[in-house]
């Protein structure tokens, strides 16, 4: 069953997309690397706050699933189509998330971070060793799409992960597991006793993120030519998540997204002109979720919407 | 043999920050993630002092400790109890606190970039070797290692003899019933909190002794004093040196059997083993 | 036969004996009210029945089959719902989406229209209808405990829990309160009623029973209990003072 205002949400969220889709035809130069860089925090962004929005459970771990994303990639696409691989990545990253998830989300939140953030540091040093053992040390990923860039279709790729995404979100904040989540997120204690089998619930969900980050590494990979572990794992990616979805607004869908565009570009900005600024950057960024924008851009929009329509 | 004596050293210094943390998150309930920032910072003031004064860590701790003390107390009382006063559970601060301190950290680490640059630090001091059961080591190594276990005796006799070390334990166990009986639960908070940054500044400097530190370091420390403090269970003093011993053992163990790279991954493979098996702590009783 | 039953149950917590061989049956469509002194182990008993702590010993059974040792999500499954001593609500939802989250997840499970209607059904019957679209933050205490009533209602359970529902409601909302759980007795429903309000045990409770540091002391009819020597020196002290 569809509403009229669903199909509404739907028809503009498809042009938007389709309009964004455009972009290489303007510029394959400065601008498509920001809109690249723009539709990964996106993709990456939403499926966070899928998870961390309703639960409140903090994950450092995206770069974790990204850099194994692009090992996949890095490992087997002289053997196999690049178009195989990002489910194939995104089956690891899910499996992976569940299993991490099985052991510390049943535990309290702190734990759980604490584990995301070692997680990807853990997996890299794993990688390298492995790397020593074998006696080689990073991986070459020359892909080439005939007439088209790679950037472009790199691009493209991340616009289409981006509408499952936003797809995947709309429609599990209509199912019962997004209802159960958000009954989690309120009280853990009244979940149980309703019926919910809390454990469950946000292992499954935590199991989206990690896909979806393993499938956009896959994605990435030949965007690097060659990708060595101290890159694909570089746990920045994951505090850069977290701060473009939280600045943005976990609590709704599109929340992130109002994070990852002014983000990006002032990223982008620092690191052209204060190279060595930032870490100061990120650090200033919590500071500011924290103390200033609790609830991020969409709180402070929402409650500016409330002043005006309660003014009356 | 070597390896289970350089380990102990190793953990004895770990036990001392991990000490530092515990005080933090079991009695004034910060999670503190810039906990590794203060201990590189430490080290940074002792390496200073040795350069530019030929003081010795082991004398400079003596300035460091209450220079610390007051920078932490600060970092409670402006940035960490408006966090306390605001939220509306545990959840909430939880989530908070790891915010701010995150943010704390990367401002730490940035501001040590600037003022340092991002070069590796050391310094020789005290690096001739002592012979025992036929293994040389650092001398270093060996009185930063006593320097730490006297600090963790001494913290050990206080909270566990002291009227201000009863009232903290008391806080630790039940912030709502040390209230109760007239403990000034928001004072002595932001003094556990201080304390706590004292001693992970001081350990800093110890480990600076014998260790190559640099400005974003921090970070791993801190992961290892959290495993730390999680294997031994929060607030119990008892578990968190036995924890410590152990991770300095099992990682030297697995740096020089398998592999120098795979230090954190053991700590992490330990830390999954107490996670699934000991939730509580390897003295907790029962389940979470 | 009896829908619920307690054997030799036994809670202890390090040294502390809170439940000590306790046991009781409940019979379908009985209301028992569950009394005794404060810390006697009433409210313990409660959380043991529904999962929220785990038994040292003994054993509960819902219609026959065990229940002790589930976690509580299987436990309200099976049909055990209940209130919370300090009401529990969801912040972040409506008051009709507290009481669809009971509806979606209890021991009947729905979903969409028919979870709605379901939960606009049981805000009829606790008296908050067209209250739904409020935030919980907007509603008096008895309200509050209405909604709570109503999500755990939505879910159909065999068995319904509640603690201490009347306490701290003013003598108007009382009234009020013992006017609602007994008609939902008098649509038959099987409840458990941990109560320190003796007016309401007195007219809600078709038993008793009296616990007394975790152990039962006396059982029957409400008159009979509430006049045997063991529970009246229980409330009142040992001495004749």
């Amino acid at each position: 069953m569809m509403s009229t205002t669903d199909i509404r949400t739907i028809a503009i969220a498809a042009v938007a997309i389709g309009v964004c889709a455009l972009l290489p035809l303007v510029d394959q130069g400065y601008w498509l690397s920001i809109g690249v860089s723009i539709a990964m925090f996106t993709v990456l962004a939403t499926s966070w706050a899928l998870f961390s929005g309703p639960t409140h459970y903090i994950s450092l771990a995206t770069a974790a699933f990204f850099g194994i994303g692009t090992y996949v990639t890095g490992s087997f696409y002289e053997s196999v189509s690049f178009w195989l691989l990002l489910p194939a990545a995104a089956i690891v990253g899910g499996l992976l998330a569940g299993i991490v998830g099985l052991a510390t989300l049943r535990l309290s939140g702190v734990y759980f971070v604490i584990f995301t953030l070692g997680l990807a540091e853990l997996v890299r040093q794993v990688i390298t060793w492995a790397q020593n053992m074998t006696g080689h040390r990073g991986t070459y990923v020359l892909l080439d799409f005939g007439s088209r860039s790679v950037e472009e279709v790199i691009y493209w790729t991340l616009l289409g992960l981006a509408a499952i995404v936003y797809l995947a979100g709309w429609l599990i904040g209509r199912s019962r597991l997004g209802f159960a989540l958000r009954i989690i997120g309120d009280d853990e204690e009244v979940a149980r006793h309703s019926g919910i089998n809390t454990a469950r619930a946000k292992v499954l969900l935590f199991m989206v993120p990690g896909a979806v980050a393993a499938a956009t590494g896959a994605a990435l990979a030949p965007r690097y030519v060659y990708i060595e572990p101290a890159l694909a794992f570089t746990p920045l990616l994951s505090f850069q998540v977290v701060i473009m979805a939280l600045l943005g607004g976990a609590g709704r869908l599109w929340g992130p997204l109002v994070g990852v565009i002014p983000f990006t570009l002032l990223w982008e900005v620092i690191s052209a002109t204060f190279p060595n600024q930032t870490t100061l950057l990120l650090g200033a960024a919590f500071l500011v979720i924290v103390y200033v924008l609790p609830r991020g851009f969409v709180g402070l929009l929402e409650r500016a919407r409330a002043r005006a329509g309660g003014g009356a | 043999m070597d390896i289970l004596i350089t380990g102990l050293l190793l953990g004895g210094t770990y036990a001392l920050i991990a000490m530092g943390l515990n005080l933090q998150y079991g009695i004034a309930r910060i999670m503190n993630l810039a906990n590794g920032e203060i201990l590189v910072a430490g080290g940074f003031a002792a390496f200073w002092m040795y350069t530019a004064g030929q003081t010795s860590p082991y004398l400079t701790i003596f300035v460091l400790a209450p220079v610390a003390f007051a920078v932490n107390w600060l970092i409670y009382v402006v940035m960490l109890r408006p966090l306390v006063k605001r939220a509306k559970s545990r959840g909430q601060l939880e989530v908070d606190a790891i915010l701010s301190t995150f943010g704390l950290s990367f401002v730490g680490v940035g501001l040590m970039l600037a003022a340092f640059g991002g070069d590796y630090f050391n310094y020789s001091y005290l690096a001739t070797p002592v012979t025992i059961f036929g293994d040389n080591f650092g001398l270093n190594r060996i009185a930063s290692f006593i320097a730490a276990a006297i600090l963790c005796a001494a913290l050990y006799l206080w909270l566990n003899r002291s009227r201000a070390g009863m009232s903290i334990r008391a806080i630790a166990v039940s912030p709502e019933s040390a209230r109760l009986v007239g403990i000034d639960v928001a004072r002595l908070s932001a003094f556990a909190f201080a304390l706590g940054g004292a001693v992970t500044a001081v350990g800093g400097a110890l480990l600076s002794a014998y260790l190559t530190l640099d400005a974003s370091t921090g970070v791993i420390f801190t992961l290892k004093a959290l495993i730390i403090v999680i294997m031994g269970g929060v607030g119990d003093v008892r578990g968190t040196i036995v924890a410590a011993l152990l991770l300095g053992v099992i990682e030297t163990l697995v740096a020089s059997l398998i592999d120098p790279g795979l230090t954190l991954a053991a700590a992490y493979a330990l830390f999954i083993l107490i996670l699934l098996f000991r939730p509580r702590g390897l003295f907790g009783r029962g389940a979470a | 036969m009896s829908i619920l039953s307690l054997r030799n149950v036994t809670k202890r917590f390090g040294g502390l004996v809170a439940v000590n061989d306790f046991g009781f049956e409940v019979e379908e469509h009985m209301v028992l009210g569950l009394i005794g002194p404060n810390g006697s182990g009433k409210s313990t008993t409660l959380n043991l029945i529904s999962g929220a702590l785990p038994l040292t010993d003994g054993q509960i059974m819902l219609e026959g089959r065990p229940i002790s040792g589930l976690p509580p999500q299987d436990i309200a499954r099976l049909g055990v719902a209940r209130t919370f001593q300090l009401v529990r609500l969801l912040p972040s939802m409506t008051v009709l989406e507290n009481v669809i989250a009971g509806a979606v997840f209890g021991h009947r499970r729905r979903w969409g229209p028919e979870a709605r209607a379901k939960a606009e059904a049981m805000l009829d019957k606790v008296g908050l209808s067209g209250k739904g679209g409020l935030r919980v933050g907007q509603l008096t205490y008895i309200d509050t405990k209405r909604v709570e009533l109503a999500r755990v209602l939505a879910g159909d359970p065999k068995v319904l829990l509640l603690d201490e529902w009347l306490a701290g409601l003013n003598p108007t909302e009382l009234q009020t309160g013992i006017r609602l759980i007994r008609a939902l007795r008098d649509e038959g429903r099987t409840i458990i009623l941990v109560e320190h309000v003796m007016d309401a045990i007195r007219s809600l409770s078709d038993r008793c029973v009296v616990m007394a540091s975790g152990a039962r002391i006396a059982e029957g009819t409400p008159k009979e209990v509430l006049e045997h020597p063991d529970v009246i020196r229980a409330y009142l002290g040992d001495d004749d003072a």
